[in-house]
């Protein structure tokens, strides 16, 4: 599977954001206009997107794209 | 007033009192009623009743209180109408007793049922209403869980924290245009209050100052009203149905 694609497109469905906009520097919140809500939304789209469970201490470190990529493919590989 | 024409209504505990009505009102107001209840028989029933008149209604065996269950149910809502509009949680029960003698049992109970329940319920339905932008929740509570009352505080309890969860639910999603009120009904003519020994009813009838019972259809008009477009502005409220009971 290529995770990066995936999570990739994860972002776009979900943040509504173009996908050059979804950079590994690009932080959910302030870069790619995500509230508190969508946030929620996204981790369980990735846990339930790829059958893994995020604990809430992980899912609060996970504040850019590139953290997020980071943190799945390390789960997951 | 017509206008649910494509929505879909999930009411839970709606084979029989209250929610069958507020179920009933939905479907006949052009929504696709969905019963959720306990037993297998009395929900094929209650859907049977709507179908025969003409309407649409599709039914679902859960207990509110069994979240496993409750989100399966939900996905398959979901996944076979792509979208749900409204819930109602009015699944409910009563387990009476004074404080003194009141088993452990009996507390958990009906704590669970109501307030756990509702928030089963509303968790579970919550991710399809922000994806699609748009829901309307409607929590069945009582007068009780404003006033309190001698031998109902379990229930009392159950109702008052449907209100503040109410309250929490409305903040937490009015970004996404979703709507949560609530609804208090007082002294109405169904299965629970006619348990109740003829001297509580009249008692209650007499402090009415509207003088009668209400009926399931009064709870079931004010379902149809939050849940159209006309209360597009109401969020967080509770709303007493109760012919002046308590003022
Ligand atoms: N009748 C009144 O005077 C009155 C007053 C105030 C509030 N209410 C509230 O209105 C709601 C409906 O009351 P009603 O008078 O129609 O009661 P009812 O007992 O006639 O109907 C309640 C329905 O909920 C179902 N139910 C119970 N536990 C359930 C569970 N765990 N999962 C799924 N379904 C379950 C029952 O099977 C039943 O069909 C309740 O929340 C009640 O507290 C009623």
């Amino acid at each position: 599977m290529d995770i990066l694609a995936k999570v990739k497109e994860i972002i776009v469905e979900e943040l509504g954001v173009e996908e050059s906009e979804v950079t590994p520097e690009a932080n959910f919140i302030e870069d790619l206009g995500a509230d508190s809500l969508d946030t929620v939304e996204l981790i369980m789209k990735f846990e339930e997107e790829f059958d893994i469970d995020i604990a809430d201490e992980e899912a609060e470190k996970l504040t850019t794209v590139g953290k997020a990529i980071e943190y799945l493919k390390t789960k997951l590989g | 007033m017509k206008g649910f024409e494509d929505k879909i209504a999930v009411v839970t505990g709606s084979a029989r009192g209250i929610g069958f009505a507020i179920a009933e009102a939905f479907a006949q107001n052009g929504a696709t009623a969905v019963i959720l209840d306990l037993n297998q028989e009395d929900v094929n029933n209650a859907v049977q009743k709507i179908d025969d008149a003409g309407l649409r209604a599709i039914g679902f065996v859960a207990d509110v209180t069994d979240s496993d269950s409750i989100n399966n149910i939900f996905k398959e809502i979901h996944h076979k109408f792509e979208k749900i509009d409204i819930l109602v949680n009015n699944a409910g029960i009563t387990k009476d007793g004074l404080i003194m003698k009141m088993k452990e049992s009996d507390w958990d109970a009906v704590i669970n049922v109501n307030l756990k329940g509702t928030f089963n319920c509303t968790q579970k339905v919550i991710r399809y209403m922000l994806k699609q932008k748009f829901g309307v929740i409607i929590n069945i509570t009582s007068i009780i869980g404003i006033m309190g009352n001698a031998g109902q505080a379990n229930y009392a309890a159950s109702k008052g924290g449907i209100i503040a969860l109410t309250k929490s639910s409305a903040k937490e999603f009015s970004s996404r245009n979703i709507r949560v009120n609530a609804i208090a009904p007082g002294f109405i003519q169904t299965d629970m209050t006619a348990k109740l020994p003829k001297e509580v009813i009249d008692k209650y009838t007499a402090a009415i100052p509207l003088s009668c019972m209400g009926l399931p259809k009064d709870i079931a008009n004010l379902c149809i009203f939050l849940a159209s477009d006309e209360a597009n502005y109401i969020t967080g409220q509770t709303i007493q149905v109760d012919g002046g009971l308590l003022i």
